[in-house]
């Protein structure tokens, strides 16, 4: 028994590192422009589909070493992702900035529909599989017939993630962009009365959004080994429920729901029902929202000025 | 002397309704100018207008010999303008000192130490304070921070909203001395808001007053202070 249980949980801290990754998104851009980005699952989605056409044009040129494919395909497709999350802010959220509240997240429900009708022309609307780069794995414990493992690419999959986390989390903290990124957060016209180029620190915020989200792409990709356009959405739900879970705007709160989220999923398809694992997913959604709307690690909205 | 700012015919709407009527406003190098006025005259406005936010709708604003009026906040900044606003908007989630750093966007990364020690040495108190949240802080703290946030880009002019208010009168006396330190040791020309009439004209090169959007009077400090309309509607019951 308490084999299946380590099994689910690393099976359950896989998906919650391209949760807790996509969650980064939701919860950045919200802090900083107040809104939620709905088409932020998308970006994930496309991100996914650079990885798999740069994995096939990488070994339609011939053999490399999975680990060297795997590195150069997530810089291209970090990169790629970028600019459409940068194209995406720049199109149809920033004319809107000074409009009435509702008017980006019409727009991003808009450009979420866009983007994966894009994608369905221009790739299809069948599922898309790509051969396995990466086999084997790690025995962990074996008795009864019954064997812990953790594959190669879940050791790849935590272990890049929580490098990006860290990465990520000291850029916020210490460098000046970061700092901008805080500020803007907070007021974004004393930012700007500092001398902070708002628009700029605002399109950045997108940008990083987007290659987080564009790395949860490709390890979903690898992970699952089959994407088609309309993956975005689920994943995307799932991840906002992560950062509304965490608490939205804050940084460790989208990285902790997500975590939660994958293991809730895991668990939950292990030990109830696999054909109700979306929906446990959304009950969450719901209990968090009734009960804490803030969050676990969410701050209150009031503070001492 | 030469003129450092020139703000001519100046209006500014919020919305419908008009906050600045056709100001005109000059100040020089090396001077001290306070803006005195009722609540609701526009000063704050026109401090903000000044530095693109709200913009002007009509008028000019022309910095250092440059026209500024149409200039994004953040070039107008970094042209060597900076603001300590209304409710100074320290940055209450972060600390003293990542405050001040922000404070420093527009500078030379190379003068940023020398550039903090001048503001711990006119503000010790921050120091012992710097990796305190700034939102904790006490009333006077705040605007200590707010103040040394603004003199962290060197500006060459800088713009005060209400320094003292709220303030206890041995902490405004503070506030006023590092002003006039800030002028004299440091060569910034500062241009004033101030509810705090009395202490805003005596310490005051030159004063304008403001009513309903529109300039009403000027003159130097002693003038000012002189005046029988200034006296009675802005210095009542003694200061
Ligand atoms: N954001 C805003 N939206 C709408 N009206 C505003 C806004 N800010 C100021 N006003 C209005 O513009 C006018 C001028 O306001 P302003 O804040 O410039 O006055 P002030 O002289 O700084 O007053 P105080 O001494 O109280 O700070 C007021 O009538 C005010 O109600
Ligand atoms: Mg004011």
């Amino acid at each position: 028994m308490m084999d299946y249980f380590l099994q689910q949980l690393i099976n359950g801290l896989t998906l919650g590192a391209v949760y807790g990754l996509i969650a980064i998104g939701y919860t950045m851009v919200y802090g900083i422009i107040g809104m939620i980005n709905f088409a932020h699952g998308e970006i994930f989605m496309i991100g996914s589909f650079i990885s798999l056409i740069s994995f096939l044009i990488l070994s339609s040129i011939g053999a490399f070493s999975a680990v060297f494919a795997i590195l150069i395909v997530l810089l291209v497709t970090m990169i790629f992702t970028a600019v459409f999350g940068w194209s995406v802010e720049r199109i149809a959220y920033r004319p809107l900035r000074d409009s009435f509240k509702l008017a980006p997240l019409i727009s991003a429900i808009g450009m979420s529909i866009f983007l994966q009708s894009f994608v369905q022309v221009f790739q299809g609307a069948r599922p898309k599989p790509l051969q396995p780069i990466m086999h084997g794995g790690i025995k962990l414990l074996e008795h009864d017939g019954f064997a812990v493992q953790i594959s190669y690419l879940q050791i790849i999959i935590i272990l890049l993630t929580v490098g990006l986390m860290i990465g990520f989390t000291a850029v916020i903290q210490q460098t000046p962009l970061g700092r901008s990124q805080r500020a803007c957060e907070q007021d974004r016209t004393m930012a700007a009365l500092l001398g902070v180029n708002v628009d700029r620190t605002i399109s950045l915020t997108f940008v990083m959004g987007a290659a987080l989200a564009a790395v949860a792409g490709l390890m979903f990709t690898l992970y699952y080994g089959v994407i088609d356009f309309f993956i975005g959405f689920l994943a995307g739900v799932k991840a906002f429920t992560a950062a509304v879970l965490g608490g939205i705007g804050s940084l460790p709160g989208a990285m902790l729901g997500g975590v939660l989220i994958g293991l809730i999923e895991a668990f939950w398809s292990a030990y109830f029902s696999i054909a109700y694992k979306d929906v446990a997913v959304f009950m969450v959604l719901v209990l968090v929202l009734i009960f804490r709307p803030t969050g676990l690690l969410g701050r209150p909205e009031v503070e001492k000025v | 002397m030469t003129r450092i700012l020139d703000v001519s015919g100046l209006h500014t709407y919020y919305g419908r309704i008009q906050a600045l009527k056709g100001v005109d406003v000059v100040v020089d190098k090396g001077e001290i100018v306070t803006l005195i006025g009722a609540n609701g005259a526009g000063k704050s406005t026109l401090l903000m207008t000044i530095c693109g936010k709200p913009r002007a709708t009509a008028g000019k604003i022309i910095y250092d010999g440059q026209d500024i009026t149409h200039m994004e906040t953040f070039q107008i900044v970094r042209q060597g303008i900076a603001q300590s606003p209304e409710g100074r908007r320290i940055f209450s989630r972060m600390t003293v000192l990542e405050n001040l750093q922000m404070g420093a966007t527009t500078g030379n990364p190379a003068d940023f130490d020398g550039d903090l020690e001048r503001v711990y040495t006119l503000f010790p108190r921050l120091k012992q304070r710097q990796t305190q949240r700034s939102g904790t802080m006490s009333g006077g703290e705040q605007q200590m921070l707010a103040i040394g946030r603004a003199l962290m880009s060197r500006p060459r002019l800088l713009l005060l909203d209400e320094p003292s208010l709220g303030l206890a009168p041995l902490v405004v006396k503070q506030i006023f001395e590092v002003i006039k330190e800030i002028n004299e040791q440091q060569g910034v020309t500062v241009f004033l808001v101030e509810q705090n009439a009395y202490h805003a004209l005596k310490l005051a090169h030159r004063g304008y007053v403001m009513k309903t959007g529109s300039i009403t009077m000027s003159g130097t400090g002693k003038e000012l202070l002189a005046s029988s309309e200034v006296r009675s509607a802005y210095l009542e019951g003694g200061h």
